[in-house]
């Protein structure tokens, strides 16, 4: 058994090799694979926001996307210079408040973070006193609406049109940095008193309040911090794609970071990581199942809707047969690392 | 004053009174039992002093206070705990950590200093952990610290629930059959137990039971409630001598 | 606002209420019997309107026979929902079934956009369902006057069954208890496919009505009317084919009423039914007819 200061000495260790790999991949991939793997990062963020609520709290919320949407949309309109803000506005102008405002990407991030915790801050009182079933559905009807207004206030948001041009500030380092904070966070989270008592709700609601321990505020806390984190995650991807709009956050957004949650092991943070990568990754390359591809010289025509279709039927193959997803419940530990690799090469020896 | 008093405290159900009128008192440091056949309203009596259910009529009043119809969190952080009838652990959870959480209301530190680890709250989770392993030495559960709640045999798993209401430092522990499943010798060291956390806690305790043998060994004192009527109060030699509680368990020749 | 006008809006907003009506049928049965939201319904009132537009233009069917094939086809489709995605779980925790059944939403609604395609189809409607009939100075199409129609003639036919045949005794009996409706010698597995047949052909007929009142095909046009529907279910009282049936017309007449009224608000159609929600949610969550449940502690 690990005494804790090995533990971080492993884990100070792996930070810089990983702080060393990035540096590598910021330098040597392409455009394209350096895309997907900035994608992969906000997915990690993102995955662990919505297990946070759903996972460890035992909340089944399906309002996800509309926290990114508040996120995304908050950061890009507090960062988007005026003139680029004139061209985008042209149906009808901002709203004078926002026209010449201009702020650098850490506070606008924060800010989007902010913004969705307060709406999530809110959204939680009514809804959090629901039983299961009925929180989803009302959360996944909050999502649409937040969805549904951004459409609709054309001199807010530029309505149906969304914005366009967006500079590009997700590199590598704030994808990946920012993930590697929430991984943290959480963990740190989940350890503590505050992390046992949300899943103490999660075991047994009626146990939890004979304990002391105060069903409401808790689950109000665990919601409002999931909506923060998602709403950075939807910052960051705003501000790599380059352009947002309404669509791009409807519940097929939620529905995506769910699978990634479920395949990875509802209620581990190791397999949210984990499942973010793999997901992300096969998900663009299973694109070409889905639309024709240009690839310099030859184009591949696919079937649109294919991908969507793999994917489901995963999700549901998971659930029927394989319930507990990658890692079920259980945590990377450098222990249970070492163990593994211990019996591996005692396999390989024979 | 008395610990915990309940005044005209009833239970309606739609067209079900499932306790009428209860009264009962209770001093500092006694142990009261509450019996009577399946069905009686003992549960629900429990439900409604621990603020699972809002009475329908009645107060209930601990150390002279009004707790009646307030949250059972809040009513916990007065001083009640409880156990549950059909044992309610946090069964995916360590044995260690279903009491480590039973600890969480008397945290002094906010979420910040939670997450952030600062010294003053790495200092309170070492002195929880430790306080927590004590209460499973007390119940003998400290070396499955690591195990599956789920994964204790029956046995175990009550004294568990009975170290985790420990862990919220009460002052009145009501529990909800605690021998239910027991065999003779089991049920003894049960009795000794509760003569023994009573001492070194300094608790007082109201059981609901059925075992008669724990009843009449341990309890000071007895209410026994019939279709959620009071029909008998006293001493273990005149409950047992009762035609009124024999009627009830035995139904009349 | 003309008299004329409101009549025109009152009567569309009854046949949307009768379409909403049917489909939430078939969302607050499945709930009764299986506590289960049946996310895919939406998918399976879509599905049943594309195999009816499937069997006219392309095995050309006379329209009658086509409609009546296509809703055969669509009760199996959902009995075989309910066999994949949701049997193998039926021990298993609410959450589980809850992910298979998006799972299985996201599934069918994608497979159609694969063999269908994504471009929006127009179904053809046969004349005598887009007559222009002319009372009092106004101008509607015979299919809205025929969809209340055949809603009450199919509610009728339900809650016959429902109440006065032994298979809706032991639907009703299944809702209360599994356990207990088993020791009654009832088979719950062929309650439960009967319920999912049932509701399937519901929404079936449903979808072939709105095929023939807004004929504008798209393999994602189930999922917000999928949603509204299990909200009018919800707000009727979910588990009551009753409360299903007054959420689903309250559902209806407001859309059509508010933006009557108020045609600016048009652009937020599609809140109203997540506002009217979160509403019942929170100041009657058994629902206007739904009876409150407890738990035993």
């Amino acid at each position: 058994m690990m005494t804790k200061r090995q533990n971080i000495m492993y884990t100070l260790a792996a930070l810089v090799v990983f702080a060393g790999i990035l540096f590598l991949l910021d330098e040597n991939l392409g455009a394209y694979p350096k895309r997907i793997f900035i994608l992969a990062g906000i997915y990690v963020t993102l995955a662990l926001s919505l297990n946070l609520i759903n996972g460890f709290t035992g909340l089944f919320t399906l309002g996800h996307a509309g926290f990114m949407a508040v996120g995304a949309y908050t950061c890009a309109l507090l960062t988007m210079p005026p003139d680029l803000k004139t061209m985008n506005f042209f149906l009808k102008p901002i709203v004078p408040f926002l026209a010449n405002v201009q702020w650098p990407f850490l506070p606008a991030l924060l800010m989007g973070g902010v913004l969705a915790g307060v709406i999530g801050f809110l959204i939680a009182a009514p809804v959090l006193r629901l039983r299961d079933d009925y929180l989803a559905i009302a959360t996944l009807g909050f999502g649409e609406i937040i969805r549904i207004i951004f459409t609709n206030t054309q001199s807010l948001t530029n309505g149906a049109l969304g914005l366009k041009g967006l500079p590009r500030f997700t590199t590598v380092w704030w994808s990946w940095g920012i993930a590697a904070v929430t991984v943290f966070f959480m963990v740190n989270l989940i350890n503590s008193s505050y992390g046992k008592a949300f899943k103490a709700i999660r075991e047994d609601e009626v146990a939890a309040e004979a304990m002391g321990i105060n069903l409401f505020k808790h689950k109000v806390i665990s919601f409002t911090i999931g909506s923060v984190i998602a709403g950075i995650g939807g910052a960051l991807m705003g501000h790599l794609l380059g352009a947002i709009d309404p669509l791009m956050f409807r519940f097929l957004m939620t529905f995506n970071i769910l699978l990634i949650v479920v395949l990875g092991g509802i209620g581990s943070i190791t397999g949210s990581v984990i499942g973010a990568v793999i997901v992300t990754i096969v998900m663009e390359a299973l694109r070409v199942l889905d639309g024709t591809m240009h690839l310099g010289f030859m184009t591949i025509a696919g079937k649109p809707g294919m991908r969507m279709v793999i994917f489901s039927a995963l999700l549901m193959a998971v659930v029927i047969l394989y319930q507990k997803g990658l890692m079920g419940r259980n945590e990377f530990t450098w222990d249970g690392f070492f163990q593994r690799l211990h019996r591996m090469s005692g396999r390989k020896k024979r | 004053m008395s610990v915990l008093t309940t005044d005209n405290l009833t239970m309606i159900f739609g067209g079900l009174t499932a306790v009428d009128d209860l009264n009962i008192t209770i001093e500092k440091n006694e142990i009261i039992g509450l019996i009577g056949p399946n069905g009686a309203g003992k549960t629900t009596a429990f439900n409604m002093i621990t603020g699972v259910y809002n009475p329908t009529h009645g107060r209930v009043r601990f150390e002279e206070e009004d707790i009646t119809g307030k949250r059972p969190d809040q009513i916990t952080a007065h001083g009640i705990a409880r156990t549950f009838q059909n044992i309610r652990l946090f069964k995916e959870l360590s044995v260690l950590d279903n009491v480590i959480i039973a600890n969480h209301i008397h945290l002094r530190h906010n979420l910040f200093s939670a997450v952030a680890r600062t010294p003053g709250y790495v200092k309170e989770e070492k002195r929880i952990r430790e306080r927590s392993m004590d209460l499973l030495a007390e119940v003998g559960l400290d070396s499955l610290h690591e195990a599956e709640a789920v994964s204790l045999p029956y046995g175990k798993q009550r004294r568990l629930e009975i170290a985790r209401a420990l862990a919220t430092s009460p002052k009145l522990l009501l529990l909800d059959e605690p021998a239910a499943g027991m065999n003779p010798q089991e049920s003894h060291e049960l009795m000794e137990f509760i003569r023994q956390i009573r001492t070194r806690f300094d608790l007082t305790i109201l059981m609901i039971e059925h075992h008669m043998q724990v009843v009449m060994g341990v309890c000071e004192r007895i209410y026994v409630l019939d279709y959620g009527e009071t029909i008998a109060h006293g001493s273990p030699e005149n409950i047992q001598n009762d035609p009124k509680v024999i009627e009830a368990y035995l139904g009349v020749e | 606002m003309s008299v004329q006008l409101f009549f025109q809006h009152l009567a569309n907003g009854l046949s949307l209420g009768s379409l909403y009506a049917l489909i939430a049928i078939g969302y607050t049965m499945v709930y009764g019997i299986l506590r289960l939201i049946n996310f895919a319904h939406g998918e399976i009132f879509m599905i049943g309107v594309y195999i009816a537009f499937y069997l006219v233009t392309l095995f050309v069917l006379p329209w009658f026979a086509a409609f009546v094939v296509a809703l055969g086809i669509t009760c199996i489709l959902g009995m075989g929902v309910e066999r994949i995605a949701y049997r193998p779980l039926r021990d298993h925790p609410r959450i589980s079934v809850m992910i298979s059944a998006i799972g299985a939403s996201f599934f069918i609604q994608n497979l159609a956009i694969v063999v269908f395609g994504g471009r929006p189809k127009t179904f053809p409607v046969p004349p005598v369902f887009g007559k222009i009939i002319t009372i009092g100075g106004v101008n509607i199409v015979s299919i809205t006057f025929i969809i209340p129609i055949i809603t009450f003639i199919a509610l009728a036919i339900l809650l016959f069954i429902v109440n006065k045949t032994k298979t809706g005794m032991a639907m009703r009996a299944v809702s209360t208890d599994h356990e207990t409706a088993r020791l009654m010698a009832i088979d719950v597995d062929i309650i439960i496919s009967i319920t999912f047949a049932i509701g399937s052909g519901l929404a079936a007929i449903g979808g072939i009505m709105w095929g023939l009142k807004y004929p504008q095909l798209l393999p994602i046009m189930g999922l917000i009317p999928g949603l509204k529907c299990f909200i009018a279910a919800v707000v009727g009282g979910i588990g009551n084919i009753k409360g299903a049936v007054l959420g689903g017309f309250l559902l209806g007449l407001m859309e059509i009423m508010i933006i009557a009224f108020l045609p600016s608000l048009s652009g937020y159609r599609d809140a109203f039914a997540f506002i009217l929600l979160i509403v019942i949610l929170l100041v009657r969550p058994s629902g206007i007819l739904g009876s409150v449940q407890g738990e035993k502690v």
